[in-house]
């Protein structure tokens, strides 16, 4: 089971380990991003690829499937406006034990990092900036090649 | 061949689609950046640094010497910074 969305509103992270639980495998792995008040962040916004998107985050989904013969995986990103201390992403992965899952669950984060065409300008107050892409993900997401 | 743009791309261009014919000989994605900057400062200015440019043809990300023939939809946009 795959699902991906990208949506502006928060989502029920309960709701959403809960349609993986009723698999009946015996583990359930969860990442969440959250807006970090670094230096003086106060929001950011997200920009997409409409289309792209979508596919790209299910042709992940596909790869951490095969890969460590998961029963399930979600992977929702919020796009939008979002202020410090919201949720951005989710990323859960349902294997039938805990290292499959929770590796699966690192393997999606760190791939969508760099795969998925989304991008985030910062606000501080009234500036806005975006973000640079970092050396240390790429770096991060080649351990998975 | 409709272009598009995200991002910083975007905003340096200010617009998110136009619709370009490129010539014969301009072949690949390096030819066409090549080409556009030509033909308009502000293309220049956004295309000016390479690396910090990446590319879908037909929303498959591609390098610079991929070739444009056939694709109907060619999106240039900053490397990606999401989750």
């Amino acid at each position: 089971m795959i699902r991906v969305s990208i949506q502006t509103e928060a989502f029920d992270i309960a709701a959403e380990a809960a349609m993986l639980e009723r698999l009946g495998v015996g583990a359930v792995a969860t990442f969440t991003g959250i807006v970090r008040a670094d230096d003086g962040v106060t929001a950011i916004e997200l920009e997409h690829y409409p289309g792209m998107t979508e596919a790209s985050l299910s042709d992940i989904c596909e790869e951490a499937l095969q890969r460590w013969g998961l029963a399930g995986c979600t992977i929702i990103h919020r796009v939008g406006r979002m202020e410090v201390g919201e949720p951005i992403v989710l990323v859960l992965a349902a294997a039938a034990h805990r290292a499959a899952a929770l590796e699966a669950c690192a393997y999606l984060i760190d791939r969508l990092k760099t795969d998925a065409p989304f991008w985030k300008k910062e606000y501080r107050d009234a500036d806005a900036v975006w973000v640079e892409a970092k050396a240390s993900d790429t770096q991060r997401a080649t351990r998975w090649d | 061949m409709r272009l598009v743009y995200f991002a910083r791309v975007r905003e340096a261009l200010g617009r998110d689609v136009e619709d370009i014919d490129f010539p014969g000989k301009v072949q690949t994605v390096a030819e066409a950046l090549d080409w556009l900057a030509s033909q308009s400062p502000s293309h220049a200015e956004a295309f000016a640094d390479r690396s910090k440019l990446r590319f879908a043809l037909d929303q498959r990300m591609v390098k610079a010497d991929a070739a444009i023939s056939g694709a109907s939809e060619f999106a240039i946009f900053p490397p990606v910074t999401g989750g």
